[in-house]
């Protein structure tokens, strides 16, 4: 086991380097830096070139990938523009964890990320944990009821919340809850932000907020793993084990929840583990919506200044969480599935 | 008496005995397709849609779409502007009929690269193997480790900037249309070419390609007349379903202000900007989001019902 964690681990590495060497090569082009730095624009060609070379802009793509990944604080740097390399560099590197500093801010990219990255797991974990029992709950009665009416109309709107796209149920249901309880005279959602400013940051408040949010990424997520469970249980429930507890005599919820459903969840395991780092990076869309200020919303306010060094950084912590959540995700689930060798 | 009657129950079973011929493939796929009740709904509502974007054109003149009434500003829906008017005054139902056009065609195109992007992929690193295919699968690999929006954003930034605009068929498209068929098609082809590459290792091990290799077939013979047929069913199924991801897709990054750029409209560009409106005019999102929405579940009704049809498993008839 611990020689395939080992090796899976060491798949990984090269894994990274490579999305590392794409992203940064489609960074050369997502617009200039220097161009929208500060909200101000630079005017004069002598304080754009220094202004370049400060930021290590005027470097080959391939020295600017060197110094982005092992640092440059071992040889110097010409900024004078004289030709003549004096400055010794002061960056170490994001193989030795610094990322850079915000080109914006000059706060270290890791604290800027840092900020945020909270917000952002408060919303997706309470929506993960939404989605999970929610599709354990209908999965399970729509297994047990197979093509009753019930299920398929359970089937038809889980279609439905498949197919809706996140920012028309988030329209409609900021359009329901808020606009139209408030003219109706009932007690109403926020739309957007994470807290009242006047109210302040309180528990009650950011769960508040948090209301349509969440029922929206869930909503359309929840499909997905309903049917999963749904075929699961299904195939569970013909299992030879579940005849015998049926022989046996023991009661029908007792074989459903005991002895079905652990089984049956099992494999959902594999779902979890693949789209929670996903949920890292944040619904970007929904985030908007919401204008909660999540790691989406971050992306996205940096992507608009070009701040080079934070999108690299996000970029790279989602890759690396997707990368090692599927190990993660593949050992948990040998783990917890004895019929499971990883051999080699 | 009794073996007599038997025999000649048999016999009326032979083939060329029969009053009707054996189904062809596509017969039966029709036959399996027509009993799926959602995918013909899907079938149905997707045609609708069509019919909606292109035929709506013949009432409303493209000009009549971008024509800016200031004086009618987010008018509620009436009579003469059945799904309202918008900030500017535009007749918010001829932009949903000249925006489908937009979006359909970009759908279906952004799927055409993704096939031609995923089906060499996939073929070429299932067909050779070894140094080719590992090289071809860490590619695949390390793109979809890259959650796909974040792709989109970056991309529709990499190839955004100034793009002149188009002129075709006596009409005028922003140029963006065509960077977000390509970054589209760029960001979606890796499922596609795990599945083409799945398909093309069993299939490579049948009998018949060793037949073909050994009668001194050429490679380009044996991939794209031998392999690729028979591996058509699941490329079909992920090629539908894939043009209800590419327009959610053109939505998504047009709701966030990076894709097709006024005033050429699409469903997704008549979004933007529609959280400011939530309140005081929900026609300038519901209509293009219901479009949306309803095309995206018709192309995955069809996807299903053509996943089931296309089974060669399947023994229903």
């Amino acid at each position: 086991m611990s020689r395939y964690i080992l090796k899976r681990l060491l798949q990984g590495i090269p894994l990274l380097f490579f999305i590392s060497l794409i992203l940064f090569l489609l960074m050369m082009n997502v617009g200039d830096p220097v161009a929208t730095l500060g909200g101000r624009r630079v005017t004069r060609k002598a304080d754009y070139e220094r202004l370049r070379r400060q930021l290590g802009l005027d470097q080959p793509v391939y020295i600017q990938y060197a110094f982005w990944l092992v640092g440059n604080d071992w040889t110097k740097t010409d900024l004078d523009g004289d030709g003549i390399a004096e400055t010794s560099g002061t960056r170490r590197g994001v193989l030795r964890g610094d990322f850079g500093v915000s080109l914006l801010n000059r706060k270290p990219v890791l604290e800027v990320i840092g900020e945020r990255l909270p917000n952002t797991l408060i919303l997706m974990l309470a929506s993960e944990i939404v989605i999970i029992l929610g599709a354990l709950l209908v999965g399970v009665y729509s297994a047990l009821r197979q093509y009753s009416a019930m299920d398929n109309l359970i089937t038809t709107l889980l279609f439905i919340g498949y197919s809706m796209p996140i920012f028309f149920i988030a329209l409609m249901s900021m359009y329901l809850f808020a606009v139209l309880f408030k003219r109706w005279g009932l007690p109403y959602l926020p739309t957007v932000g994470m807290f009242d400013p006047q109210a302040g940051k309180t528990t009650m408040q950011v769960l508040w907020h948090m209301v349509l949010p969440v029922t929206s990424i869930s909503i359309i997520s929840f499909a997905a793993y309903s049917r999963y469970i749904r075929s699961t249980m299904l195939e569970v429930m013909g299992q030879d084990y579940i005849r015998t507890a049926k022989a046996k005599g023991l009661q029908r919820r007792e074989i459903v929840f005991v002895h079905a459903l652990k089984n049956a969840a099992l494999p959902i395991v594999t779902v979890v583990g693949l789209d929670l780092p996903l949920l890292l990076g944040g619904a970007v869309v929904t985030e908007r919506i919401f204008a909660w200020p999540g790691m989406g919303r971050l992306f996205l306010d940096h992507v608009d200044r070009v701040d080079l060094p934070v999108i690299m950084g996000i970029l790279m912590l989602v890759a690396m969480a997707v990368v090692v959540f599927q190990i993660l995700t593949d050992i948990v689930y040998a783990w917890l599935d004895p019929r499971i060798r990883y051999e080699k | 008496m009794e073996t007599t009657r038997q025999a000649s129950h048999v016999a009326t079973l032979l083939p060329d005995e029969l009053d009707t011929p054996p189904f062809s493939l596509g017969q039966l796929v029709w036959r399996r397709f027509r009993r799926h009740k959602m995918a013909m709904f899907g079938a149905v509502v997707m045609i609708l849609l069509f019919v909606y974007s292109f035929g709506g054109s013949l009432v409303f003149p493209e000009s009549y779409a971008n024509f800016a009434d200031t004086s009618l500003r987010l008018s509620l829906p009436s009579a003469q502007h059945p799904f309202g008017t918008d900030t500017i005054g535009r007749d918010v139902m001829a932009r949903t009929i000249y925006g489908g056009q937009i979006s359909l065609f970009i759908g279906m195109l952004a799927v055409l690269i993704e096939c031609i992007i995923g089906i060499t992929v996939g073929a070429l690193a299932g067909y050779y193997g070894g140094f080719v295919d590992s090289i071809l699968m860490r590619i695949t690999e390390a793109m979809l480790n890259i959650p796909e929006i974040f792709l989109l954003i970056v991309m529709a930034k990499f190839f955004g900037g100034e793009i002149p605009e188009i002129d075709l068929f006596g009409r005028t498209f922003s140029g963006s249309v065509v960077v977000i068929v390509l970054i589209i098609g760029l960001t979606s082809w890796m499922y596609l070419a795990r599945i083409v590459r799945a398909q093309f290792l069993s299939v490579k091990e049948n009998d018949f390609i060793l037949a073909a290799r050994a009668t001194g077939t050429s490679t380009r013979e044996i991939i794209f007349r031998h392999i690729l047929p028979n591996s058509i069913a699941p490329i079909i199924v992920s090629a539908t379903l894939g043009i209800a991801n590419a327009i959610l897709a053109e939505a998504y990054i047009s709701f966030l202000g990076l894709g097709v750029q006024p005033p050429t409209a699409t469903w997704g560009n008549m979004l933007d900007g529609a959280n400011n409106y939530l309140e005081s005019a929900p026609w300038l999102w519901f209509f293009p989001g219901l479009l949306i929405l309803m095309t995206v579940l018709s192309i995955n009704f069809l996807g299903d019902g053509l996943r089931d049809a296309l089974d060669p498993h399947s023994r229903a008839v």
